[in-house]
């Protein structure tokens, strides 16, 4: 492939009617992330953050214009292409954690392994993989509800990353975290980054992850106001 | 992911208490009216093959045609040669001659005059054979009141109940008066050996029991009877192969023009049976139906508040990339768990009270103190083995059906809510 982005979104966007008029949620997004991105999405409330990693992540599709998301165009696929899409390729980490409480940590880890048909074998190995990595191994039989707020989140990173995708979207990952478990889950994010080469969008408003980003994309009012890749800068 | 799906069952048990709840209680008592109505059709049909029609029954053409009024002039002549010959085409069966006879017993006094009298219906059958099973058909020995069953010729047995009407006691002399089978008046006397109750209320009104060789000897009937009964020799009923006996019986005289040649019935139609049979059969259908449909709309609901529990699980299962199809299924698979679950238990508790039933009876008798049918008044409960899989089809559909229209929601779910959901 002579292209080797991950996703292009061109002239994207995002109409909802409201009564009369329309809200223009995002409006002509035209942004390329690239394969191992760490990339962060910020800007105030309402300007589209979450519109637009619902459409990355193929729960929503565009009103106009096109997202490409690995090679998928995402106004055109079918829910079940879509639900494909999702298991196979893509991770979600959600503001507040969202883990099954009447599963233990290794089997909300596991479960999106029980989609893939993987064998036995290789899920344990993959599951306690994961676990390793969000240093979580020792609690794999305790109930969510044993948990803390920063555990929770790295085992729902733990979920995202099990089965190895390509791209993990994250909306506010570190919203109800305290200071020292948002650089924790910060740090574990990065360094999955660098390990696995896999590619990080989050939505993000919190101030405490701005050094971790390797790309900022500030949005206001549903366009992208600002596109900056930090480490460059920082070099 | 089945095992998934049983650990949130188990360790969840709102997602599982309730529901098994439901399918348990409805699947009881489906279980227990089935083999309730079950042991009603099958008292029924036992009580009217013992009593009266055999499990198939020969008669003459013309007695079948007024078969009620036992017409002893229009009984079989030569059973003999008739029997051994069913006996040798039916090797299956048992066959005793009957006869029924009507007429008035009268009980002399001290000095030989009548002191009272009432008019019998009597049946003769083999009591001193050796081989012969009239004596359990009838469950003489069990329905025994006073005195003992007869030993010896021209002894009797009268109902208890008519016994004490008229005043009589084993040891008393009691006269038949009745027609022998060419018309003329005939008295003969007979010693009362015992009295009994049959639990029929259509019977222990005026019934004496007699040996056959007595009634052929007084009225006449000398190697004739009215009826020859066949019975199945394991004496249950088989309708299948009732109607195939019945059906080459009669096969062989299908041509005859004599009155007088037999014919073959069965019990349905001999007894009058066939339409409550067909009846229990719909009521039994109506019974599950209505199960079904009374518990799959509490499930429904169920399924809906859980769907509501569950919100938010569902959501992350979208998320994680599983198809809406997929969570639908994974729902109605447990559904199922819970359905067999539910049945299972639900069957077990159901046969509790139905084997009770089947043993010990439930004594009804007063109900039917006016009836004419042929039931006995003690209730019994009939175990057999699609009583054990009659509560399945209930328990797994109302479960199955409840959820898939309460799981209907999965699909209306916007996946485009689901990061906005799951953040709230
Ligand atoms: N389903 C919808 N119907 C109508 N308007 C919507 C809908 N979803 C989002 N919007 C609007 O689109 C705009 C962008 O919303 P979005 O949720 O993407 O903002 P956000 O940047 O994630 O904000 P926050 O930081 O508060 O999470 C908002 O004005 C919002 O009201
Ligand atoms: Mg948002």
């Amino acid at each position: 492939m002579s292209n080797s982005f991950l996703i292009r979104t061109e002239k994207l966007y995002k109409k909802y009617p409201m009564g009369p008029t329309v809200l223009v949620a995002l409006d002509n997004i035209n942004i390329t992330i690239n394969k191992g991105e760490f990339v962060g999405l910020v800007g105030p409330s309402g300007s589209g953050k979450t519109t637009l990693l619902n459409i990355i992540g193929s729960l929503d599709s565009p009103t106009e214009g096109s997202a490409e998301v690995l090679g998928n165009k995402i106004e055109t696929l079918s829910h079940q292409d879509a639900a494909k899409l999702r298991n196979n390729h893509i991770g979600f980490i959600f503001q507040t954690f969202n883990l099954l409480p009447v599963y233990t940590v290794y089997e909300n880890v596991e479960f999106p392994l029980l989609l893939q048909d993987i064998p036995p074998a290789k899920r344990i190995e993959l599951v306690m993989q994961a676990l390793e990595w969000v240093g979580l191994a020792d609690r794999k039989d305790s109930k969510p509800s044993q948990l803390s707020g920063g555990q929770s989140q790295r085992v729902a990173i733990a979920r995202a990353v099990v089965k190895k995708p390509e791209l993990i979207l994250a909306d506010e990952p570190t919203a109800n975290l305290d200071a020292k478990n948002s650089h924790n889950i910060m740090e574990t994010m990065v360094k999955l980054n660098e390990e696995l080469d896999t590619t990080f969008i989050f939505a993000t408003h919190d101030e405490k992850v701005m050094k971790y980003l390797k790309r900022k994309i500030t949005l206001n009012d549903g366009y992208v106001q600002r596109d900056e890749n930090i480490s460059l800068n920082n070099q | 992911m089945l095992k998934f799906l049983f650990k949130g069952l188990v360790r969840d048990r709102s997602r599982s208490l309730f529901p098994i709840l439901t399918v348990f209680i409805g699947v009881a008592l489906t279980v227990f009216l089935y083999s309730y109505l079950n042991g009603f059709v099958s008292d029924m049909i036992k009580s009217s093959a013992h009593y009266n029609s055999g499990h198939v029954r020969i008669m003459t053409k013309a007695y079948s045609q007024e078969s009620n009024q036992s017409p002893n002039d229009l009984a079989i002549i030569g059973i003999d040669p008739l029997i051994q010959n069913v006996e040798k085409s039916y090797p299956d069966m048992i066959w005793t001659p009957r006869i029924k006879f009507g007429g008035l017993i009268d009980i002399p006094d001290r000095n030989g005059e009548t002191r009272i009298q009432g008019p019998v219906s009597g049946m003769a059958v083999d009591l001193f054979s050796k081989e012969s099973r009239e004596r359990k058909f009838l469950n003489l020995d069990e329905s025994l009141v006073k005195g003992r069953i007869p030993e010896k010729p021209n002894e009797i047995l009268i109902a208890d109940d008519f016994a004490r009407r008229l005043k009589v006691a084993p040891g008393d002399t009691a006269t038949l008066l009745s027609s022998t089978m060419y018309g003329s008046m005939v008295m003969t006397n007979f010693v009362i050996a015992g009295t009994i109750r049959f639990g029929i209320a259509a019977l222990d009104r005026g019934a004496i029991i007699t040996d056959i060789s007595d009634i052929q000897k007084s009225l006449d009937m000398n190697n004739a009877a009215g009826e020859i009964l066949g019975f199945f020799k394991d004496d249950n009923f088989d309708s299948k192969k009732a109607y195939r006996i019945r059906d080459s019986f009669n096969e062989k005289y299908k041509n005859s023009e004599d009155e007088f040649a037999p014919i073959m019935g069965a019990l349905p139609e001999e007894s009058g049976l066939s339409d409550y049979m067909g009846l229990i059969d719909i009521a039994s259908f109506v019974i599950i139906g209505i199960f079904i449909f009374a518990m799959a709309i509490v499930l429904w609901n169920a399924g809906l508040m859980g769907s509501l529990r569950r919100y938010g699980e569902m959501g992350v299962r979208l998320a994680v990339g599983e198809e809406k199809g997929h969570i639908y299924r994974t729902l109605i698979l447990e559904s199922i768990m819970i359905g067999i679950v539910g049945s299972f238990l639900g069957t077990l508790f159901g046969l509790i009270p139905s084997y009770l039933m089947e043993i010990y009876g439930l004594d009804l008798s007063f109900l039917f103190e006016k009836s004419s049918v042929m039931i006995t008044g003690v209730l019994h409960a009939d175990v057999t083995y699609e009583t054990y899989l009659i509560g399945f089809i209930p328990g797994i559909l109302a479960t199955v059906l409840g959820t898939s229209i309460a799981g209907i929601g999965i699909y209306k779910r916007e996946t485009a809510q689901l990061f906005k959901e799951l953040e709230a």
